[in-house]
């Protein structure tokens, strides 16, 4: 995964690629600085199972906010990604007695691609504003899952029980499950895409000037289109990586869960006026994430609502330092 | 005022819905000296979402946006709450405004703190009250130690669920809001002011407006307006509940302020269009309970308004749709079946 931080113009951009790289390696840092000293204070802490279980545990966030680097890299946003979570869920878990399983996981990985190319179709065509436009198709999301059923519905499937009890041991005492193998998998085909594609350039140049980008020929719109059906999808597969974690179906899965998703692209860099972020990042600041909460389970006294206190904390400095960045970098260039 | 026609049609045609499927709809009797009838109620219900919808209005007007004030709410129920149950007597009028004080003071506090972010700083708005967004929760949830706290005060009681002069209390604290709003903007200057600062904030620096400090105090006024609607909602339950006091406000309040014709682009903003918005968004929900559709099903509708709504308002949509058949053609027909076709 470190390949995502290896710099494609080394020789002539090497006292730049410090400012470029700085927000991804200072999330790095901090998560090798909380994990040493999460290490140093409790013990059985710095063993390689909890990275491993930071994985298991927020595979489905990371496949989420995968999505959501590429529509904020284009200068959007998608608020709709845990309302499509939960209704893959809704679905999955209300198909899955009648239907066999590579149906259903077909069928929800349509509905979150049509879903989210409908709202990138409105976005660019209607020129509403993303913000609103995935707003309501959140408010649609939620709403279908509330149709389908208030309750939760469990999952027996025979595939997806098997998928979300097996055990692929790395080693002895470290272990990971097929969802993490998954996880990686997209953010592998992701990063290919975003750095060694056309679709991956144009993402870019959209994010960067929506407008120079029109008058070079490039295609805007299919861009723009692209990013939503990518995040839709990334939202269903999510949301499947969900139910393989819950084995349920349920209205309430995933709320607050694109604030999560952005948040761990903010921490990773990403830039929300979009043209300048890396995966690498993302995948960092869903790392970030997970560690604080694996940290506030140790504590053991610190209640869960210190969690959202600290995730804010976080965002701040971020946000503060990828300021001091652009404001310097844009003074060094003049 | 044409502006506003989009946004009233809408509500007439829900009021018309009402009109057909619900008996006594628009009955409003006085019961006790106290006026009842659906209509009071969708004021009663709806009045902390138009106060925050206005707050979010100057916020929006600015360019900017408040993702926090439901975070704001729920701290300002908490704090008020707290302070309250603390009270020996829970009833002595001088304990309750003390609370309410504290309560407010700390809502300015941090709407100050998000204008410097976005004023000083230079944070786009989105990002910096995503930090008090997510963070909020967290603080209302450490006020409250994570519990509910419940309280017995009669005067407190009377902000969300009382009467006076046969009104509900929280009908007259929006009115008098919107009265000091509207006088404050639209009869001296600052509404100019705020509208040049949302239309182009450098070059309204340079032509000698403050708008770093005007930027403050609209940000300030936002978590004002957020915390008196904290303080409705957890008066109107007599408890504070930092998890779920005004949650997704910020969402409905957006709703309202863009329903309403104020653009997310800034630089324009239309009062009397947010409080429309606001209606529609609580009629819509007062609709969907009173014609007996289920309430699992009122998101759904909810999204298919608002998709209509904002369809019907963006010149690139009124002009690739209705191009073709501008003469005879009522435009609300064929907008509402390419809605319905999309969904």
């Amino acid at each position: 995964m470190k390949t995502v931080a290896l710099p494609r113009r080394l020789p002539a951009g090497l006292n730049r690629m410090p400012r470029n790289y700085l927000p991804v390696l200072v999330t790095g840092a901090l998560f090798i600085a909380m994990f040493t000293a999460g290490g140093i204070r409790y013990e059985g802490f710095a063993t390689g199972q909890i990275i491993l279980n930071v994985f298991i545990d927020n595979a489905f966030l990371l496949v989420v906010a995968v999505g959501m680097t590429f529509v904020i890299l284009t200068g959007g946003i998608d608020l709709s990604v845990g309302s499509v979570v939960a209704l893959t869920t809704m679905i999955a878990a209300s198909l899955l007695p009648s239907t066999p399983s590579f149906l259903v996981i077909l069928l929800v990985l349509a509905i979150g691609g049509v879903l989210g190319a409908a709202m990138g179709a409105i976005i660019h065509y209607f020129e509403i504003q993303p913000f609103i436009v995935t707003l309501a198709g959140m408010f649609l999301a939620r709403g279908l899952c509330y149709t389908i059923g208030t309750d939760s519905i469990p999952i027996s499937d025979p595939t997806f029980t098997a998928i979300a009890q097996t055990r692929i041991d790395l080693a002895p005492e470290l272990w990971i499950s097929p969802t993490v193998l998954i996880a990686l998998a997209v953010v592998l085909v992701a990063t290919y895409t975003l750095h060694y594609t056309r679709l991956g350039r144009n993402v870019y140049a959209v994010g960067g000037n929506e407008q120079s980008a029109l008058l070079m020929g490039l295609p805007v719109a299919r861009t723009k289109i692209a990013v939503y059906t990518i995040s839709g999808l990334c939202s269903a597969l999510g949301g499947l990586l969900l139910s393989f974690y819950m084995l349920s179906g349920y209205g309430l899965h995933a709320v607050g869960m694109e604030l999560d998703a952005i948040a761990a692209v903010v921490i990773g860099g990403t830039l929300l006026t979009g043209g300048s972020g890396y995966l690498l990042g993302t995948v960092l600041g869903v790392l970030v994430l997970g560690l604080i909460q694996t940290v506030i389970s140790f504590e053991g006294t610190l209640s869960s609502w210190w969690t959202k206190i600290v995730i804010g904390l976080l965002l701040l400095v971020f946000i503060l330092l990828q300021r001091l960045i652009v404001t310097t970098g844009v003074s060094r260039e003049r | 005022m044409k502006r506003l026609a989009w946004p009233a049609g809408i509500l007439a045609a829900l009021l018309l819905v009402n009109l057909i499927f619900t008996d006594h709809f628009f009955q409003i009797e006085i019961k006790e000296g106290h006026l009842y009838g659906s209509l009071i109620d969708i004021f009663r219900f709806g009045a902390p979402l138009i106060l925050v919808a206005l707050g979010m209005t100057l916020v929006i007007a600015t360019k900017g946006i408040d993702l926090s004030v439901g975070s704001v709410v729920a701290i300002s129920g908490a704090m008020a709450c707290l302070q309250i149950s603390t009270l020996e007597a829970q009833d002595s009028i001088g304990g309750v405004l003390g609370a309410i004080g504290v309560a407010l003071a700390l809502s300015i506090a941090l709407g100050i703190g998000n204008g410097f972010l976005v004023a000083v700083i230079g944070i786009q708005p989105i990002i910096a009250t995503l930090i008090l967004m997510v963070a909020g929760r967290g603080l209302a949830q450490l006020i409250t130690d994570g519990q509910i706290i419940t309280i017995n005060s009669d005067p407190y009681k009377l902000i969300g669920g009382g009467y006076w002069l046969t009104l509900p209390f929280g009908i007259i604290i929006v009115a008098v809001v919107l009265a000091l709003i509207a006088f404050v903007t639209r009869r001296l200057a600052l509404g100019l002011l705020i509208e040049s600062v949302g239309g182009n904030a450098e070059a309204s620096r340079l032509s000698g407006i403050r708008s770093h400090g005007l930027l403050i105090v609209v940000y300030a006024f936002c978590a004002l307006c957020a915390g008196i609607a904290g303080l409705m909602i957890s008066s109107n339950v007599s408890s504070a509940d930092g998890n779920n006091a005004g949650l997704w406000i910020e969402l409905d309040a957006i709703l309202a302020v863009v329903i309403g014709g104020t653009s997310l682009a800034g630089g324009r903003f239309s009062l009397g269009g947010t409080v429309l918005g606001a209606l529609i968004i609580q009629t819509l929900t007062t609709t969907i309970y009173s014609i007996g559709v289920p309430p699992e099903t009122t998101l759904l509708f909810k999204a298919l308004v608002v998709t209509i709504v904002c369809l019907l308002q963006s010149p690139a949509f009124r002009a690739k749709v209705f191009r073709s058949r501008r003469k005879p053609a009522p435009p609300t027909v064929p907008a509402g079946e390419k809605v319905t076709v999309r969904t």
